[in-house]
């Protein structure tokens, strides 16, 4: 098993990492030498134009792919040193996952939906139903706990989404678009909670999104762009382009 | 994790339903047919198993089967209980008279002859009357189903008089003889009274029946007794089955249900495999999910394999349930009496099952496996 617990200030560290899929004609270079850092305690947006890497990126840093090339230390351990295997206890102990469409399983509760890292990890489950119903509770769903999926509205149920991504205490959260398929109104109300619950200081939160509407809540802005990071943004108002050709002002109006 | 596993799989109560009612025709069918099929082919041989007195059948060397008989001479009797091993040996008599009402109702009848001193060879239960009155002259004991068949919508009645080969013959005694592969009445009367209901022959002996001595085995003295006579000689379980290979060889009865098996084990196979292959694909994404925040391997295998044994398991009861329930009532009914379900039918089609669910599991997993967990971020 990995160990994960040693504190570094950087939970992720990429240093030109690529990833490329396929061979020869078909092979499609996704990520070509990425340069990017998350910091514990902040919450890290990663934005650009659909196809540039963004998703490709993050399924790296949480260990659903390899990477092909690059050095890559995520929660202070380096990626290219772990097993498939305990890569898979790694994201099991470590990451929580927000998805786009928020991949509730439709047969569980929504207390039964957050227990599931809980019941993955081993623990028994009127003890992980519990944890998840108080955690529920937390994110204002106390009243829908043993409501199945369907019944729930898109916010709420990306809001039971966030839940099981934290039930386990993970020290990385990675979210998908987590605001896409809602409305303004409800995206706000998951962003906030997000902010509210997800930050802490021994946790980074990695968001993917397109929605600048919730820019406002990023610690720092990363753009990607055909397969790079072409600038940094940070809350502080500094800024780092890695192309300065592609510099936009957008994330930097996001924290005026 | 066996929770996760199971909820999902009931979780979609139309698919799970479906799942489960799909192995449990596809198990009814398989027992059903296999069953019936076995249950006729072993009437070929009815009244050889209701010998249960004799261990030992001695017949000329043509005859094959039970319906397919060249006689014996009377000395033949004589040679066969001169062969050391053989405690005693007796005649046996088969023939197919035509039995007739005073009414007029007539049948081919199966009319079996018994050692008039002994009267080995009886079936095993009498319904109404007993053996014993088989001595009386010109008496005979039918079976139920020959007896309703003679007289129909009549009440059992002992003394009722037949008609064969010009003999008036009284009914002694109703037995519960096995159902033969003909639906015809089967009739006991003495050995020499029987030659006389159907027309006397040359020769009548159909069959030698006869039990080993203590130290020798019906297989050794079998062998004994064809090296020494030249009769053919047969354990009771052989000529047994001698009787059901040569129906499987001579008709169209094993092509006929292997055609109903067949189908049933395809179409069981098609719509329980595929419809269990589909809902593991179907919860692909869902396994995905499982796979990002986790699950290893192993542990998915472990838990398609959970799904596929509880919801084979559970069809499979069901499917057994109804088959048993099918047997039970047609049991009691007269044409299909002795009609049971077979363990060795429940035996095969639980294979059966297990092998349609394993295949479609390994298929699926296939799918699982492969699966790489960053499809999840791919909507």
């Amino acid at each position: 098993m990995v160990d994960a617990t040693a504190k570094t200030e950087l939970a992720v560290s990429c240093r030109g990492v690529r990833k490329h899929f396929g061979e020869g004609e078909a092979r499609i270079e996704a990520l070509r030498g990425v340069d990017f850092d998350v910091r514990f305690g902040e919450l890290s947006f990663l934005v650009g134009p659909s196809g540039c890497g963004k998703t490709t990126l993050i399924s790296v840093v949480a260990g659903l792919l390899n990477r092909t090339a690059g050095d890559l230390a995520v929660l202070g351990t380096r990626m290219d040193d772990v097993s498939d295997e305990d890569r898979v206890l790694f994201r099991r102990k470590n990451v929580g996952f927000v998805f786009q469409q928020f991949n509730l399983l439709p047969a569980f509760t929504a207390a039964e939906n957050v227990a599931v890292p809980l019941l993955i990890a081993g623990v028994e489950r009127r003890e992980a139903v519990s944890r998840a119903k108080t955690l529920l509770s937390r994110l204002g769903l106390q009243h829908r706990t043993d409501a199945l999926p369907k019944t729930l509205s898109g916010g709420q149920q990306q809001r039971v989404a966030l839940a099981r991504a934290l039930v386990h205490e993970p020290r990385l959260v990675v979210c998908d678009e987590p605001t896409a398929a809602l409305d303004h109104a409800s995206g706000e109300t998951v962003m906030e909670l997000l902010a509210t619950n997800a930050v802490h200081p021994d946790r980074a939160v990695i968001v993917v999104t397109h929605d600048s509407r919730v820019f406002h809540y990023a610690h720092s802005i990363a753009r990607m762009d055909d397969g790079m990071i072409a600038e940094v943004t940070h809350a502080n108002g500094t800024a780092q382009s890695h192309r300065p050709d592609a510099f936009r002002h957008s994330e930097q109006e996001a924290f005026s | 994790m066996n929770f996760v596993a199971l909820r999902m799989l009931t979780g979609d109560r139309a698919k799970y339903f479906g799942l489960v009612f799909a192995i449990a025709f596809c198990t009814f069918l398989l027992e059903n047919q296999t069953s019936i099929f076995a249950n006729i082919l072993r009437r070929t041989a009815s009244q050889i198993l209701d010998v249960t007195d004799a261990e030992v059948w001695v017949m000329d060397p043509q005859t094959e089967y039970w319906e397919q008989t060249k006689a014996l001479k009377d000395t033949d009797l004589t040679r066969v209980r001169g062969v050391p091993g053989v405690e005693w040996a007796v005649r046996l008599f088969k023939g197919n008279p035509v039995a007739r009402t005073l009414k007029g109702k007539f049948a081919v009848s199966f009319l079996v002859g018994l050692d008039d001193a002994t009267l080995a060879g009886a079936p095993r239960r009498m319904l109404m009357g007993s053996w014993e009155r088989l001595r009386e002259p010109d008496s005979v004991v039918v079976d139920q189903a020959g007896y309703e068949l003679l007289f129909p919508d009549e009440p059992l009645e002992l003394g009722r008089i037949l008609e064969m080969n010009d003999h008036r013959v009284t009914i002694v005694g109703i037995s519960d003889a096995s159902a033969p592969f003909a639906s015809l009445p089967v009739m006991h009367a003495r050995y020499s009274e029987a030659v006389n209901f159907l027309g006397r022959e040359r020769t009548e002996l159909s069959f030698i029946i006869g039990r080993p001595g203590p130290g020798i085995s019906p297989k050794a003295l079998t062998a004994r007794i064809e090296a020494q006579t030249g009769l053919r000689a047969r354990t009771t379980e052989e000529f047994m089955w001698d009787c059901v290979n040569y129906y499987l060889k001579h008709t169209g009865i094993p092509v006929n249900f292997g055609i109903t098996i067949a189908v049933a084990l395809v179409v069981g196979t098609v719509v329980a495999g595929q419809t269990f292959y589909l809902f593991t694909v179907e919860n692909l994404k869902q396994f995905g999910a499982l796979k990002a925040m986790g699950v290893t391997n192993p542990r998915l295998v472990g838990m398609i394999l959970l799904q596929a044994g509880s919801v084979s398991a559970l069809g499979f009861a069901m499917g057994t349930g109804m088959a048993a329930t099918f047997f039970e009532i047609t049991l009691h009914k007269m044409a299909t009496r002795g009609i049971v379900l077979m363990w060795q039918s429940v035996a095969l089609t639980g294979a059966c099952i297990l092998f349609v669910v394993v295949v479609a599991s390994v298929l699926s997993i296939r799918r699982v496996l492969v699966l790489e967990p960053a499809e999840v971020f791919r909507g």
